[in-house]
């Protein structure tokens, strides 16, 4: 049967067919659905779990592979270096049942704070990789994947980019392989205990199999020749293959679907039967790079394809077959559309009120963000998945000795992202004497990717009650003074002033807990509130919240603020920001 | 059969991924080959969202072209305006005529472009304007708007009537399907 599927309803799909059964994640896009959907249509079949981060959820996966499951762990480029320390070592564990990280990358940044490459980590991690270029390979290959998980030893690395994970494509879907469930726990000391003793014999054998590995690709389906006309030999992978296809479909090509060890001797031949090599690839010369290494001459890669951002597919047609497709200009002068906080979002007075305190704010990974844009400029780094807390802490032992309260910092954080690596940071500051004032915005859902769980909601991603863990008392565990911990109404915005510069003006570490949830996943709506037009004076104050259900409305003197009741979910924040009492409830 | 190049614009949260899924199914139950995406994650708050959509016997770029669009189907003016030169000289602009500010605008940062169906006159490629929230608003929820603009598009491929209703009928969920239906049943009509 065929269907629709998004890359990564196929890689769910792809699991399951595979004989899976347990999965874990850490949300990020764009790998978020694959879990989701296990969730949604094959949790009868599939354990999974969201993980409090990437390395928790690749270690779980490693404990379940160890136990005889074919296991998946999944995550964004950026968690893979979360993930990084279990990963190398995993290699040399090796596996019982098969494993495979799927590591999603985002050329072009679409939602991620840096562009990195992640091809890189199969090659520093020592791990065979495998890149689909559609929705039907990515379901495919990730079958292929566990089983060159199993017959090698090794985890395998999964990698994707936005546009293979958020493609749709026609899929030809099949049946699952129904596997053995485990039914013995064997002890194997030296395979799964990495000390030095230990560890060292395993790196010779790791080599050896990167060399079978080699030969593997050289015959493996997943790496296949498609000769056409032998003038120009393309050799290329993932999304990379979609658009060259598309540009110069009679070529010759050399579409790899196992990047990593790559197969010499099919490079070596296909180069030997085209008069020349083009090697086209997203960001870095990852497959040039090996391939010149082999000797085989290449006449264009990077030197025609840009190492920054994402391959765009006109590009590709120019270079390739020359031919340029005249665009008009686009319209100019409109305004951007930046993403923006939902209306009756819970971060937007808290932003509101860190702006109007003119502290530094140290951010963090998540909608809050956002709080760094216009009007608000009220955030001023952000670096990683909780790095907010411990940089405010580096920042204030530098700043120590000054005593001008602009100098002194706030580090903004969401729930998810303090139970993801922000309690560590945590415990850092309080056991190394810092004095900021950390606000978690406890919103009771990971927002930014769309609404998942997290250890603080109560449930598990399979739907299963769990204990809630409570901020507020575990940071009173973790050391922070009772009357430091305190918890404020997000909407009140004269609440979180005055407890933000009491709390500023302790010569110690405090946390201001927000617990109002997210609107857009409790669908919070109440009545919309109004603009008088009466008492509006148009000062354009209430726009400084940032809100799309308020604008100016009508010409010259009849030019009043206005709130479109389709989006407005009554959270009173422009009104407690209007000096002349325009907004009230409808 | 040639490959036809859809773009599907609008603003997060509008379901321009929902209009894009019935569109591929419809696709699919006619034998053609479907391929096409979007980007999300910060984009569904609010921000500007494009899907590509692509249709024909083989195709293998989820990409559409520049240039090459041959129905650009905007949930929002202002979107439709900024993604309008994509649009081939023969192809069809469909747009929704309720607006969205953008943030830009609801922070006045910027103004909300008065003059966009001047811009939208210098493209060469034919326009039809929807007026699908209001549309949605009367087949009982404006959210549906979504449904209104894949009925309004389906008026324009040659695909039988029951593909497209099977179509919504597995891409919404059963509690609002009624609506969806009549929202796309308006839409139709309003598309000629
Ligand atoms: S998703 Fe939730 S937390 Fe994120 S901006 Fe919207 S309301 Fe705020
Ligand atoms: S009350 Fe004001 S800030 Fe809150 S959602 Fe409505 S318009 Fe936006």
């Amino acid at each position: 049967m065929k269907e629709v599927l998004l890359g990564n309803e196929a890689i769910a799909r792809g699991a399951w067919e595979a004989g899976v059964t347990f999965a874990a994640a850490y949300p990020g896009t764009p790998s978020t659905e694959i879990l989701q959907n296990i969730k949604a249509d094959y949790s009868k079949d599939i354990y999974c779990q969201w993980s409090p981060n990437e390395k928790t959820a690749l270690e779980v996966a490693v404990g379940a592979a160890i136990a005889g499951a074919r296991s998946l762990a999944c995550m964004k480029h950026v968690g893979v270096n979360v993930a990084a320390d279990p990963l190398f070592t995993a290699v040399y564990t090796g596996i019982r049942g098969g494993l495979v990280l799927v590591s999603a990358d985002d050329p072009y940044l679409h939602s991620s704070q840096n562009e990195q490459d992640n091809r890189n980590y199969a090659k520093f991690s020592k791990i065979p990789m495998l890149e689909p270029s559609d929705s039907q390979e990515a379901k495919d290959f990730l079958k292929a994947a566990f089983e060159i998980s199993e017959q090698f030893d090794t985890p395998v690395l999964f990698r994707t980019t936005t546009r293979i994970n958020h493609s749709k494509g026609v899929v030809e879907v099949g049946s699952r392989e129904e596997r053995p469930k485990p039914t013995d726990l064997p002890r194997d000391v030296k395979k799964y205990t990495m000390l030095p003793g230990f560890a060292r014999p395993k790196h010779p054998v790791i080599e050896e199999k990167l060399a079978k590995l080699k030969e593997y690709g050289v015959t493996s389906p997943l790496n296949r020749v498609e000769m056409g006309d032998t003038s120009l030999g393309i050799i290329t992978s993932g999304i990379s293959y979609a658009y060259a296809k598309e540009a110069v479909p009679g070529a010759s090509f050399l579409k790899l679907g196992l990047t990593y060890p790559l197969p010499e001797a099919l490079i070596r031949d296909f180069a030997q039967h085209v008069d020349r090599v083009v090697v086209v690839e997203e960001l870095d010369p990852f497959l040039e790079e090996q391939v010149r290494l082999l000797g085989v001459e290449v006449s264009h890669g990077k030197d025609l394809f840009p190492i920054v951002g994402e391959l765009e597919p006109g590009v590709v047609l120019e270079k390739l077959a020359g031919v340029k497709t005249a665009v008009p200009a686009a319209a100019a002068g409109l305004p951007t559309r930046p993403p923006v906080m939902c209306p009756g979002c819970s971060h937007r007075g808290v932003f509101h009120v860190l702006k109007k305190l003119k502290v530094f704010v140290s951010g963090d990974i998540g909608c809050y963000t956002l709080g760094a844009l216009p009007p608000f400029n009220a955030m001023h780094a952000c670096l990683c998945m909780g790095g907010s807390i411990t940089m405010a802490h580096g920042i204030s032992k530098v700043m120590a000795g000054s005593t001008d309260p602009l100098n002194r910092t706030v580090a903004v954080i969401g729930d998810s992202t303090f139970f993801h690596s922000g309690i560590t940071g945590l415990i850092d500051m309080i056991w190394n004497g810092g004095n900021s004032v950390v606000m978690i915005q406890d919103n009771r859902i990971t927002a930014m990717t769309g609404g998942q769980q997290t250890p603080g909601t109560g449930q598990t991603l399979m739907g299963a009650e769990a204990p809630q863990i409570d901020i507020e008392k575990l940071v009173l565990t973790l050391g922070v003074k009772p009357a430091n911990v305190r918890v404020v109404n997000a909407y009140d915005l004269k609440q979180v002033e005055t407890v933000l510069k009491e709390e500023l003006s302790k010569p110690e570490p405090s946390v201001v807990i927000t617990k109002d949830p997210c609107v857009l996943n409790y669908r919070i709506k109440d009545r919309p509130m109004k603009v008088d037009p009466e008492a509006c004076t148009a000062c354009k104050q209430c726009l400084q919240v940032s809100c799309i259900a308020l604008s100016m409305q009508g010409q010259g003197d009849e030019r009043k603020a206005s709130i479109d009741p389709n989006f407005c979910t009554g959270c009173t924040v422009c009104s407690q920001v209007c000096k002349f009492d325009a907004i009230q409830q409808a | 059969m040639n490959t036809i190049n859809f773009l599907l614009c609008g603003v997060g949260g509008q379901g321009v991924l929902l209009a894009s899924t019935i569109l591929a199914k419809a696709a699919l139950r006619q034998g053609l080959d479907v391929k096409g995406g979007e980007v999300h994650g910060m984009a569904q708050r609010g921000g500007a969202v494009v899907s590509h959509m692509r249709i024909g016997e083989k195709v293998y770029s989820p990409l559409v072209p520049m240039g090459q669009c041959d129905f650009l189907v905007g949930f929002e003016p202002l979107e439709a305006a900024r993604n309008a030169h994509w649009v081939r000289p023969s192809g069809l602009l469909l747009y929704n005529t309720y607006r969205v500010n953008p943030s830009t605008v609801a922070a006045g940062l910027a103004e909300y472009p008065e003059d966009l169906e001047q811009q939208l006159a210098q493209f060469p490629c034919r326009k039809r304007m929807i007026p699908a929230s209001d549309l949605a608003q009367k087949a009982g929820d404006i959210r549906a708007a979504n449904a209104v603009m894949a009925g309004a598009l389906s008026r324009h491929l040659e695909f039988p009537l029951e593909v497209w209703e099977r179509a919504v009928a597995e891409s919404v969920p059963p509690k609002v399907l009624e609506i969806n239906r009549e929202a796309f049943r308006l839409g139709r009509e309003a598309g000629a």
